[in-house]
């Protein structure tokens, strides 16, 4: 069945892109507090926003590596071997990032709160630009041998690819995140979320279009040409919704940007999973990187059930958590030592 | 290239076992703890009373505390397979990757949703659906469990493939998910996991109730019975404190007990198991070198030199390794000195001259695992397994009064039998993967031929002794830190008591009258 493997490419670029729109704000909003906030009450509010939501986010990352391992076992060693170093440090990068998130408020230090921010933040920037760095590789090529081995040392993936990938996804996440906190939040840090994303989204979507050009320009499909257009087209409009202040149309209007952008981009290299720079006899393909059909359709089976079920009781959450977060509603912080104290 | 001429295949062996055990640390402590937690809530839902909901507080905050690392950790694990093993993945991504893709879409993902829902979920959710959510996160978490077991056990006992061109590739999913070898180890691993819950209650109890009866809170009457007091100035440390702890402590003696006693029964069918399908494994477990009926107490001379002349057997048991492979006394058991040719003859003495095997091919194969980390590791995940559950029994005897001796050398051993359970599981997982070497997948003997992988094959070639290293020591000093940062916020609520998780215990009261609790988020970072 030639279908699947058409399937499970699809698939994959729909994971890929859920994630980026999922936690491309939470990892925004980390961003965020470490350069946007200008209180504590700032940053805890900021925090909370996407307190219940963004480990059920990062689960989409975990999703997309274990289907492109099931669906492109190719892909998935040729991609991480070959990038080894950026993804251990974005794995680094997430590691601190998670674990700040859930003890900065278990302490009552200055320093512990503050060494924890920037943990927080520095790792969703270096998560952030890793994964962007990595999308943009394997939709633009890395320097592989015929066995899908990396050729040229620990650093040949630094390329201006890379760092263009890397800038298009922190400049869409500090946007994204941005619109994100204009609806999640109220008052002054309401206003501040609107005036970054009307200030900022013209440069800070910059490189993301920049990327969906390259990859279109190189590859050429003429149709796809509509796809780009519409990104761009669902850019300016959700800049100018954020102008007016429409909260609502700017968060979708730079989502359905992301969307149209990594359709066009995926939609582009399709059938090519990861170009080899060195040979295009040695590109992996979803032909030629692909699990046996009897695996696909398993996984097919499986991905029809869980995947609805995971947009069902994800949207459930955003529906429980949709109301604002305003600094007056936060609890008093932990307080420790009271109990232990000798009477 | 590389100034060490150290072999890459070593270093990422070491990251490997490292970052696993490490993860697996978290991992027992979630899913031990995580079924105590929601039972907990569960009786305060059907019982209203107080001491439930302190206890659902309490154990739920370190729970979370824990579980976030063991997230974390886990992300690297699900990662590691292409990043330093990627001819593994290439070799048997048509059979592996599914039990990991079907662990995130149907299980982690119902895992980390609900959990979020549960925490923040206090207050807003109606109390029914806010308890759902916990079950629902726990019973994610042990279905992930499942899907990780079943793919290890593949590597351990390959089902459910054929051989395609030098490849296994997957033909039945059920054979995959139903292998015999998986459904032991998940009930072991899981088991395992509830011995750890159980401990670590008992341990942190018993120091809140020690810690009361130093307080001069609660004192022992005319037959030894608890007479439980209240210290108005600290806060949280009222008469319902009591029952807080002496039933956790209660709750965590009793699952400690029954998961041992799981563990004596799946651990059995796991060794018969091992005797049939990893029978240099159970030899090596032994450090038997030659074939008999005899389970050994103690051998001395190297057992790590590999060499069977080295070994010599001080204390042994006639008939009792047959009890344990085969069920009866009298079945011999097949020695590494028998077995070892018999794996020369079927899988090769040498590394074939192979390009995946880079400037390995050729080298001389070991099939016996290194005898030393075996053989300790089989003892040591026992012996500390039965210590735990003995604690565990003796804890309960010494409580049955209400409360904990005064003594505080007992209540120091108490918190420290909490590491037993953490040992044994670590120990048993030593054994069973490095029992499998020099094989990635272990050949299946009933199977079919050729589905199986030296681990010499399986590490990535183009990533540099450099790169690993480098990851290695990153990995390693930043888990170590974690670990300083998690045992620190553990102990800070621990020695804070319920107050610590309940905030609103310590608060005065007055403070908050303006607010409505409604308009105060349930819990918040």
């Amino acid at each position: 069945m030639d279908i699947l493997p058409i399937l499970w490419f699809a698939l994959i670029a729909v994971l890929w892109t859920g994630y980026l729109f999922l936690e491309g704000f939470d990892l925004g909003v980390g961003m965020h507090m470490l350069v946007s906030a200008r209180s504590e009450t700032d940053r805890r509010v900021m925090l909370n926003t996407i307190g219940p939501v963004w480990d059920g986010n990062e689960v989409w990352l975990i999703t997309a590596a274990g289907a492109t391992f099931a669906a492109f076992p190719y892909w998935y060693a040729s991609l991480f071997s070959a990038m080894y170093l950026p993804l251990v440090i974005v794995l680094l990068g997430l590691i601190f990032r998670a674990v700040a998130i859930e003890y900065r408020g278990k302490g009552t230090s200055t320093r512990w709160i503050r060494g924890w921010t920037i943990a927080l933040g520095l790792g969703s920037f270096v998560a952030a630009f890793g994964v962007g760095a990595m999308l943009a590789l394997t939709t633009t090529g890395l320097p592989l041998d015929h066995n899908g081995d990396r050729v040229g040392g620990p650093f040949a993936w630094f390329t201006g690819y890379a760092v263009l990938g890397g800038l298009a996804v922190v400049g869409f996440c500090l946007v994204h995140a941005a619109t994100f906190l204009a609806l999640k939040t109220d008052g002054l840090l309401r206003e501040r979320a609107s005036v970054f994303s009307t200030r900022w989204a013209p440069v800070a979507l910059l490189p993301m279009v920049g990327w969906v050009l390259a990859v279109q320009l190189t590859n050429g499909k003429l149709g796809l040409w509509l796809v780009v257009a519409a990104a761009v087209i669902a850019g300016v409009w959700g800049w100018r919704a954020a102008r007016r202040g429409a909260e609502g149309r700017a968060f979708i209007g730079f989502g359905a940007f992301l969307v149209a952008g990594s359709a066009a981009i995926f939609a582009n290299v399709f059938p090519v999973v990861l170009p080899s720079t060195l040979n295009s006899a040695w590109n992996l393909t979803i032909w030629n990187a692909s699990a046996t059909p009897y695996t696909l359709g398993v996984m097919s089976v499986v991905a029809c059930i869980g995947l609805p079920l995971v947009l069902a009781y994800q949207a459930w959450t955003y529906w429980v958590f949709r109301r604002r977060i305003r600094g007056a509603q936060l609890p008093k912080p932990a307080t420790f030592g009271a109990a232990v104290k000798q009477p | 290239m590389h100034a060490l001429d150290v072999d890459p295949l070593l270093i990422a062996r070491w990251q490997f076992g490292i970052t696993t055990v490490y993860h697996f640390w978290m991992v027992p402590l979630t899913i031990g703890l995580g079924p105590l937690v929601a039972i907990m809530q569960t009786m305060w839902h059907r019982t209203g009373n107080i001491r439930y909901y302190r206890m659902t507080k309490f154990w739920g905050k370190l729970y979370l505390i824990n579980f976030i690392m063991g997230v974390e950790t886990g992300l690297v694990q699900e990662f590691q397979f292409g990043l330093a093993w990627s001819e593994y993945s290439r070799f048997v991504g048509d059979v592996f990757g599914a039990p990991l893709a079907m662990e995130s879409l149907l299980a982690f993902f119902v895992e980390s949703t609900f959990l979020g829902l549960w925490i923040f979920g206090w207050g807003r959710l109606p109390r029914r659906i806010h308890l759902a959510c916990l079950w629902v996160a726990i019973v994610g978490s042990t279905i992930s469990a499942y899907f990780i077991i079943v793919a290890n056990s593949w590597m351990q006992h390959p089902v459910g493939v054929e051989l395609v061109d030098g490849h296994p590739v997957m033909t039945d999913i059920w054979a995959v998910l139903t292998n015999n070898t998986a459904v032991t180890a998940f009930a072991h691993t899981v088991l395992g996991s509830f011995g750890v819950g159980g401990a670590f209650l008992i341990g942190i109890a018993w120091y809140q109730l020690w810690q009361r009866r130093r307080d001069g809170i609660d004192a022992v009457g005319a037959h030894g019975r608890v007479i439980a007091g209240e210290a108005a100035d600290i806060p949280g440390r009222d008469k319902a404190d009591h029952r807080v702890w002496l039933t956790s402590l209660r709750i965590g003696a009793v699952t400690a007990i029954i998961a041992f006693a799981g563990l004596a029964i799946t651990g059995d069918a796991q060794g018969k198991l091992m005797f049939e399908q990893q029978p240099m494994k159970m030899a090596a477990a032994e450090a038997a070198c030659h074939t008999g009926t005899s389970f050994s107490v103690l051998s001395i001379g190297d057992p790590g030199s590999q060499d069977c002349k080295d070994v010599v057997g001080v204390i042994e048991i006639p008939g009792v390794l047959s009890f344990l492979a085969k069920g009866d006394f009298t079945t011999p058991v097949k020695g590494v000195n028998q077995l070892l040719p018999e794996y020369q003859k079927k899988y090769g003495t040498t590394l074939p001259d192979n390009p995946i095997y880079g400037e390995r091919a050729g080298q001389k194969i070991d099939y016996v695992p290194i005898m030393e980390v075996t053989y300790w590791g089989f003892r040591i995940m026992i012996g500390f397994g039965a210590l735990a559950a003995f604690a565990a029994a003796v804890a309960l005897w010494m409580t049955r009064k209400g409360t904990v001796p005064k003594s505080k050398p007992v209540m120091l051993l108490a918190v420290a039998g909490i590491a037993a359970p953490f040992i044994a599981n670590s120990a048993g997982w030593i054994f069973t993967e490095m029992g499998r070497q020099p094989f990635v997948v272990a050949p299946n003997p009933s199977g079919v031929d050729g589905v199986f992988m030296f681990t010499a094959a399986a590490v990535s070639p183009g990533v540099s002794f450099g790169e690993i290293l480098f990851s290695l020591i990153a990995l390693g000093s930043v888990y170590a830190v974690l670990m300083v940062f998690e045992l620190r916020l553990l102990i800070r609520y621990v020695r804070g008591g319920v107050a610590s998780a309940l905030p609103e215990l310590a608060h005065n009261t007055d403070d908050d009258d303006d607010k409505k609790p409604d308009d105060v988020l349930s819990f918040a970072y």
